[in-house]
């Protein structure tokens, strides 16, 4: 299959403009960053997860912790796919128990990954709060999850793509909706 | 009763024939072979045209398990096999269950033969009671109930001196002794050939010397006694050597080989497919090779199938435990004339020699020819037909063979036996 | 060929070099899971995985059943007893029976090499290969080869040695075959009656003296010595075995500098290695069961993780 780029959602600063806001609104929600961490869900939200610390930091002056969640193995939908995904390694670093954990993803869609996610992370310990915040969320909820923290809602059909793209990974900041060329 | 085979290649290589000939046969016998041999219209026609015409193929070594193990193969199965493969005359081994080790047994053999009215079936007796290789077999009395030759194949005879007495009491019948030439202590847990394959499949090997230091006591113990000793399925070159001094030097030995040794390699093992495991195994390529050059440098006496069926039972299991053995009478010719003979290694003139008088010649048997008044067997070669080989029509109860699926060029086309057409095209008439 | 399109596993002969690596970069994570509290995922949950063993092994099928449980899924075993085996059924009724009870992975020991080939021909379910006689025991292998990557950091370029009965190692064979994937130096060292014929064809060296065998080497593997062998005349006596080849701390002298040595167990402690060496910090013998469900965890999700639709039977 092939993609095409349909139009520009987010450029890099309406990005960062966006992981600003968002920053405020963990330190708003949570009054203050004491007690809470960053867990990115690989891969996307990794990066994301890291930017937002910065942020965070450059706003508070405290940096929080910040890990990276692989959820393979705890997806729902393993035996629908061909061969089996690639696992990665977890790496949380920090005891998750007793902390305000904020989940970071770069979209939203079923809310499977969510829910993948969730039970990945209570396998970890036992936080006290768990937040979700997603760059994109593009709504054809299927679970009843529903995220804290939003850089941009944007409504598509079930056919596009949303793609986020990140630095790290593909080299440049912005997200786009793609569709597939026939 | 007459029978007319018409233009097809006549090869009788006892009589160095090698043309373009009818023949005629009358009331079961050779009448006439020429060309354009007159019709009077009461004869029954056969247009053999682009087939070749041989003397009735002989298998001097198989395994037809009557009595005893008629869940294997029976007297008449076993008949029907080796009519629709092209050979009108099976000699069986004697590991049977009782032995032929005893007149009534051999009686047994023949008197079913009969009953089935297909081919010869010549009775090999045992060497020694039971196969036991302690105590010599009646061999006189086998010999006058028809056994032709004595063998406790399968179970090599380890004792030098019961071996030695064997050679020299059936030098005094002036029959041969057929030998399976085994260390059992060298072959031990073997499974296969022992070399680069056995290291990469896991199995235990076999060493080619399990099978020459048999074979180098037994020429000696027959030059010791001026016995006849015919090697049977000889599989290494190293065999090859020593038979090959012996015959130089003038020792009354002679061997054969299988279609499966002369084509198969060891290597064919890796998928542990039970079809492969035979006694001796499947050896590399070198000893492969070497085979095929003495087959056709005339060092090898004779082609042998030793057809060994099998009940499914006794090969759909682990390997180990798959007893061994290749069902061999319907593929034989064919495997020899596609490997063989296309392939230009083996002249046809040849091999009809190593099915016809080559065999008579180990046994001394005055058949295997084309001459006038002599037994009407003969076997007609379709040398462009090809097949796949297909078990599941095999007349043999046994369908354990390795070269199943293989398409081959080159069947038998007619089996006739005493003048009677008792084969077409791998079908019964 | 890619690992999770694979019906069975029956040997690394015939496993390429990205399928091992795809194994040994998925047990990385699989090693997170086990080392931490909550060892479990829910990966395999609805999956059955049964172990039957026709020979002894409680750490080979204790690691299996572990593996399969920390995945969440159900883990069976088959006790064979020799009663059943005489009553006559055949390998192919009993695998028969299994397979109708439901079971997707079928891990099997047999004392027969091939044992697992015939099964395996013979049943829609997938086969693991835990040990067939004297040909492959491909887990144990990769479990070694994730042993040495995780020490070494790499497996190219290795110089391995492996010392002991070669010629009744399944554990030996398997890991020339894996080994010599990533273009390790492989030897082996034993005395001659117990190295398998034309075994420099598959490019291993082999050694008779144990000194010789084991210089400059960069791992030692050292395999148990089965006593019965002495029973076939195969080697004099274990006295005379352990004066030739009972690995020593003075061995790993002759050695590189950081070399490790590796057993795949049950050791034979004062027999074919020193208890010196046995625990010594040099030595990974620990680290190889845990690696071993590691591994196994691996393999177990790379074969059932995915869907079946796209399996090359």
């Amino acid at each position: 299959m092939k993609f095409r780029e349909k139009a520009l959602i987010m450029d890099e600063a309406s990005i960062r403009r966006a992981l600003i806001r968002i920053a405020h609104e963990i330190n708003e929600a949570n009054k203050g960053v004491e007690g809470v961490a960053l867990v990115g869900i690989r891969r996307r939200g990794g990066p994301l997860a890291n930017q937002l610390a910065s942020q965070i930091e450059s706003i508070e002056g405290i940096k929080p912790p910040v890990g990276v969640l692989d959820i393979t193995l705890y997806r729902d939908d393993l035996t629908t796919l061909g061969p089996a995904p690639i696992v990665h390694r977890t790496e949380v670093d920090f005891d998750v128990t007793g902390k305000v954990i904020v989940l970071v993803d770069d979209v939203i869609f079923t809310g499977r990954t969510a829910r993948a996610a969730l039970d990945a992370l209570m396998d970890l310990g036992r936080p006290r709060r768990i937040q979700l915040a997603v760059l994109i969320d593009r709504g054809h909820r299927e679970l009843p999850i529903k995220p804290d923290f939003v850089g941009k809602n944007v409504p598509t059909s079930r056919q596009e793509i949303v793609s986020v793209l990140v630095k790290e990974i593909d080299g440049e900041d912005k997200v786009v909706i793609e569709e597939v060329v026939r | 009763m007459k029978l007319l085979v018409k233009g097809g290649r006549v090869i009788d290589p006892k009589n160095s024939v090698d043309e373009i000939a009818d023949v005629l046969i009358i009331d079961g016998k050779i009448a006439a072979i020429g060309r354009d041999l007159s019709v009077d219209g009461d004869e029954d026609v056969v247009d053999a045209e682009g087939k070749i015409v041989c003397p009735g193929f002989i298998d001097i070594h198989a395994h037809l398990r009557d009595p005893g193990y008629e869940y294997k193969e029976d007297i008449i199965t076993g008949s029907k096999a080796a009519a629709a493969g092209g050979f009108t005359t099976v000699c069986c081994m004697s590991n049977t269950d009782p032995v032929i080790d005893d007149g009534i047994v051999a009686r047994h053999v023949l008197r079913k033969s009969e009953q089935a009215g297909l081919i010869n079936v010549l009775p090999i007796g045992s060497i020694t009671k039971k196969l036991e290789g302690e105590e010599l077999s009646e061999m006189a009395e086998l010999a006058r109930e028809g056994c032709v030759a004595f063998s406790d194949d399968g179970n090599p005879v380890m004792k030098s001196d019961v071996m030695r007495h064997a050679l020299e009491y059936a030098h005094m019948l002036n029959l041969p002794i057929l030998s399976h030439c085994e260390d059992l202590n060298l072959s031990r847990d073997g499974l296969m050939h022992e070399g680069y394959y056995s290291t990469l499949y896991g199995l235990q090997g076999i060493p080619a010397e399990a099978e020459e230091i048999m074979v180098a006591r037994d020429v000696k113990l027959a030059v010791l006694t001026g016995a006849r000793l015919h090697v049977c399925h000889v599989s290494t070159t190293g065999s090859l050597h020593i038979i090959e001094q012996a015959k130089a030097a003038g020792a009354c030995v002679t061997c054969e080989a299988t279609p499966h040794h002369l084509t198969l390699t060891d290597e064919i093992v890796g998928d542990y497919d039970t079809n492969t495991k035979v006694n001796p195994p499947l050896r590399s390529e070198a000893h492969v090779k070497a085979l095929a050059h003495a087959l056709a440098s005339g060092l090898i006496d004779c082609i042998a199938t030793d057809h060994a069926p099998h009940n499914v039972e006794s090969k759909d299991c682990e390997y180990a435990k798959a007893s061994s053995g290749i069902s061999g009478l319907e593929t034989a010719v064919a495997v020899i004339m596609d490997r063989l003979v296309h392939t230009g290694l083996l002249h046809i003139t040849d091999m009809v020699r190593l099915f016809t008088v080559g065999p008579c010649r180990v046994l001394g048997l005055d058949s295997g020819t084309l001459t006038l008044e002599s037994k009407a067997d003969i076997t007609i070669i379709d040398a462009d037909a090809i097949r796949r080989v297909d078990p599941a029509t095999f007349y043999s109860k046994g369908k354990n063979t390795p070269f199943k699926g293989m398409e081959l060029r080159g069947w038998p086309w007619m089996t006739i036996s005493g003048g009677r057409i008792v084969a077409r095209e791998g079908r019964l008439a | 060929m890619r690992f999770d399109r694979r019906k069975d596993l029956l040997g690394l002969r015939d496993v390429e070099r990205e399928e091992i690596e795809a194994v040994l970069e998925t047990a990385v994570p699989m090693k997170d899971i086990i080392t931490r509290d909550m060892k479990k995922v829910p990966t395999l949950k609805g999956k059955s995985i049964i172990t039957v063993f026709y020979e002894n092994s409680t750490r080979t099928r204790t690691s299996f059943d572990l593996a399969g449980r920390y995945l969440s899924a159900d883990t069976p075993n088959l006790t064979v007893s020799t009663s059943s085996v005489q009553k006559g059924e055949s390998l192919k009724d009993t695998i028969k029976t299994i397979e109708m009870m439901g079971p997707d992975v079928l891990v099997m020991r047999h004392s027969l090499s091939g044992a697992p080939h015939y099964v395996a021909r013979n049943t829609s379910m997938r086969v693991i290969n835990a040990g067939d006689g004297i040909n492959e025991h491909p887990t144990q292998a990769l479990l070694d080869m994730y042993s040495i990557l995780e020490r070494k950091g790499r497996l190219e370029g290795l110089k391995v040695v492996i010392v002991g009965d070669i010629l009744h190692s399944r554990v030996a064979r398997s890991n020339i075959f894996g080994l010599s994937k990533f273009g390790c130096e492989l030897r082996v060292v034993g005395p001659s009656t117990l190295i398998p014929s034309d075994i420099e064809k598959l490019g291993v060296k082999a050694y008779a003296n144990l000194e010789a065998g084991i210089r400059g080497a960069d791992v030692i593997n050292v395999l148990r010595i089965q006593k019965e062998r002495q029973h076939g005349a195969l080697f004099p006596s274990i006295d005379e075995y352990r004066e030739l080849y009972m690995v020593k701390p003075e061995h790993l002298a002759l050695a590189a500098d950081d070399a490790i040595v590796l057993h795949p167990g049950p050791m034979n402690r004062g027999i074919e290695i020193s208890t010196e060496l046995a625990e010594s910090s040099r030595c990974v013998v620990n680290e190889q069961v845990t690696n071993g469900v590691a591994v196994r965890m691996a393999i177990l999700y790379l074969m059932l993780g995915g869907g079946r639709d796209e399996i090359a039977c």
